[in-house]
């Protein structure tokens, strides 16, 4: 059961992503991009990490992709141009997909080195997690704020239209 | 056995946040026509108490807050006050230099000063996550501060590439450190250092100290990761390029020097020769790319890439005199750093009218006093006796013959020698006799503008002249760095 649906959404996710690249409508690859979101929510699931599954869902193809589609919907943005592409991704670039991909395959067909890891015994519950999010790591949490902060105060001072100073801006509005 | 209250132990990075809310809080019920120059004044006082409240943090026991996320030791105080320091100097710098009032000066300041709580909170970082989310805090900064110049064209464009390229580093970093946790269970530093070498898969630990090498080489603009260092200083205005080429830098080595000396000790034999190698290839390509650059600021870029590499040479040496020489030489290219990009500043101009290398031909006619201290600050970064660049270079590479790095050593003097070809250059330049039919302005210089280079000035100097008392607080920083203290992940307080 286990395998079954874990083939069944990788191979979702998988084809999610790749339809993401390759179509030139971003409504198109934002749509894509939540299928690959939840897809990934239910390997989260699949794990035993419940909470996380369900924060995946929620924030990640909820909040944050209706964000995305907004944003598109707000830019007006159109289909996009296709271009040629550039030489040098092709003629390195696959190459370098083949030989990673390659080299990722033999080292985890032959070594069998890497183990298993479960997410499972350690946190499972909400409960759990938030004793190690409010507690353990309440700095990092707090400071989180700090980066956010600074984060809005930027996108303000790089997206305010330059020509237009705070005082022609109140005279305007006068 | 005293408990010091959590509070203590990031009282910089509180005041610093605090600052930041005032200034912004401030900036927002002003009126809109009023100036906000004042603003960075305020910065100025608030980044000067955290300085402060730094140098305070000595007299606490040494240990860890907030559950062992955080440390305060002699090695975080100084890196604090370096940090604070020169992000002093940085807004007096701007104080007088940022054009009029449509330029947003008040979330300048503000994004300066937040950016300062962030390389702060990396330095005392002993939980990968703090130190994770500290970069950000200071990465963001700067990418917003790169893309301040909007009108220019250069400047947005090379705050994009800063942006996708350092995102792509960070990245690099978090891949990191989610493989050392999952092959060790823990992000704690103390505990890295303590599982790492019993941890079963052992490529995973290799793997994941590898990855975060990536990350933090990138911040430090160490060569091959350097490629955005050039483009990003030409497209910031000169303030910034002061602050971007030491204060995040400091704060990254000082991750650096935590991560390598203090969570990986164990693999000595793997990222020493691996930062051999870095050194090497950045002072290499750093001084040979300066030697072709006619702009003034480009060449400046290549030369911190190079300056990376003295760096890393001390990290070849033994752990004690490597940590010591390392901060030392982040101090010392820190105040002549800043020096000569506050004379770049005065001399170009925020926009930048005059930044090729014949823009500087007689200045030391038209401007004695400036011309007089670029030259002083060149001699230092090429590494004459009696500046801070002597000491730092001196020690640097002391620490890598004491630890039998002789090639090392010799290919930092040899390129110490092709540097010296083009800082002597500009020097000469600046020396000699103007062009009858160059109609330069003379440069202004306000208080504010003097006061900054003033205090790196006589930082350099007191660098190179009486180097003992700063080499004795980064020696203490060493020790403290070297033995580190039992922190149980459970808050006890030892």
């Amino acid at each position: 059961m286990h395998v079954i649906l874990f083939a069944l959404f990788a191979v979702f996710c998988l084809a999610g992503a790749i339809n993401l690249l390759v179509q030139t409508h971003p409504i198109n690859s934002a749509l894509s991009l939540i299928v690959v979101m939840t897809s990934l929510a239910v390997m989260y699931l699949l794990l035993g990490a419940e909470f996380l599954a369900a924060a995946q869902v929620i924030v990640y193809a909820g909040a944050v992709m209706v964000l995305f589609t907004f944003v598109i919907m707000l830019l007006n943005a159109g289909r996009e141009e296709r271009t040629r592409g550039s030489s040098v991704a092709r003629t390195i670039g696959l190459p370098a997909v083949v030989v990673i991909l390659a080299v990722l395959a033999t080292i985890i067909l032959h070594v069998q080195g890497l183990g298993n890891t479960s997410l499972g015994q350690g946190i499972t519950t909400t409960e759990e997690l938030s004793t190690v999010l409010f507690h353990e790591l309440l700095l990092p949490f707090e400071v989180t704020s700090v980066l956010i902060l600074i984060a809005i105060l930027g996108a303000v001072a790089l997206a305010r239209v330059e020509g237009s100073s705070p005082d022609d801006a109140e005279r305007t509005g006068q | 056995m005293t408990t010091v209250p959590d509070i203590y132990r990031i009282l910089p990075e509180v005041i610093l946040t605090l600052t930041g809310v005032l200034m912004m809080l401030t900036d927002a019920t002003i009126p809109p026509h009023w100036a906000r120059r004042n603003l960075g004044w305020i910065g100025a006082i608030g980044t000067t108490l955290a300085l402060w409240s730094s140098l305070w943090q000595l007299s606490l026991p040494e240990g860890t807050a907030f559950f062992g996320t955080v440390e305060t030791s002699a090695f975080t105080v100084f890196f604090h006050v370096l940090i604070c320091g020169i992000v002093l100097v940085t807004l007096l710098l701007s104080l007088d230099t940022l054009p009029g009032r449509s330029h947003h000066q008040g979330e300048f300041y503000t994004l300066i000063v937040f950016g300062a709580v962030g390389m702060c909170l990396l330095t005392g970082a002993v939980e990968l996550l703090v130190a994770f989310i500290a970069l950000e805090i200071s990465s963001i900064a700067t990418y917003v501060l790169a893309g301040y110049r909007k009108e220019t064209g250069k400047g947005p464009e090379s705050a994009l590439k800063y942006f996708l390229l350092g995102s792509f580093a960070t990245a690099f970093l978090l891949y990191g450190i989610a493989l050392i946790f999952g092959a060790t269970g823990t992000t704690h530093i103390y505990e890295i250092a303590r599982l790492a070498p019993l941890a079963v898969n052992h490529t995973l630990v290799i793997a994941s100290l590898a990855l975060m090498l990536v990350g933090i080489l990138f911040k430090v603009s160490a060569a091959p990761f350097h490629v955005w260092t050039p483009d990003v200083y030409e497209g910031s205005s000169s303030p910034v390029a002061a602050l971007l080429s030491t204060a995040p830098k400091a704060a990254a080595f000082a991750l650096l020097l935590r991560v390598i000396y203090e969570a990986y000790p164990s693999l000595h034999s793997f990222w020493s020769p691996l930062l051999w190698i870095v050194a090497v290839v950045s002072m290499t390509v750093g001084n040979l790319a300066a030697l072709r650059q006619r702009n003034v600021k480009r060449m400046l870029a290549y030369s911190s890439i190079a300056h990376a590499g003295y760096l890393l040479a001390a990290f070849a040496g033994a752990s004690s005199m490597g940590i010591a020489a390392a901060s030392f030489y982040t101090a010392a290219y820190a105040a002549m750093n800043v020096g000569i990009f506050a004379i770049v500043t005065l001399v170009s101009g925020y926009d930048d009218r005059a930044i090729l290398l014949d823009d500087f031909r007689g200045l030391i006619h038209r401007a004695p006093l400036l011309g007089s201290l670029l030259i002083f600050f060149l001699i230092s970064l090429t590494g004459i006796p009696f500046t801070g660049g002597f000491a730092g270079k001196f020690y640097s590479f002391s620490a890598a013959m004491g630890a039998g790095a002789i090639w090392l050593t010799i290919i930092g003097l040899l390129n110490s020698g092709i540097a010296a070809g083009y800082y002597l250059r500009l020097a000469l330049v600046s020396a000699q006799k103007p062009d009858a039919d160059s109609e330069q302005p003379r440069p202004q210089m306000g208080v504010a503008v003097s006061a900054a280079i003033a205090l790196c000035f006589l930082a350099t100097l007191v660098l190179g002249i009486l180097p003992n008392v700063t080499l004795h607080a980064a020696q203490q920083g060493a020790q403290t760095l070297q033995a580190p203290i039992a922190a149980p992940p459970s808050n006890v307080t030892p």
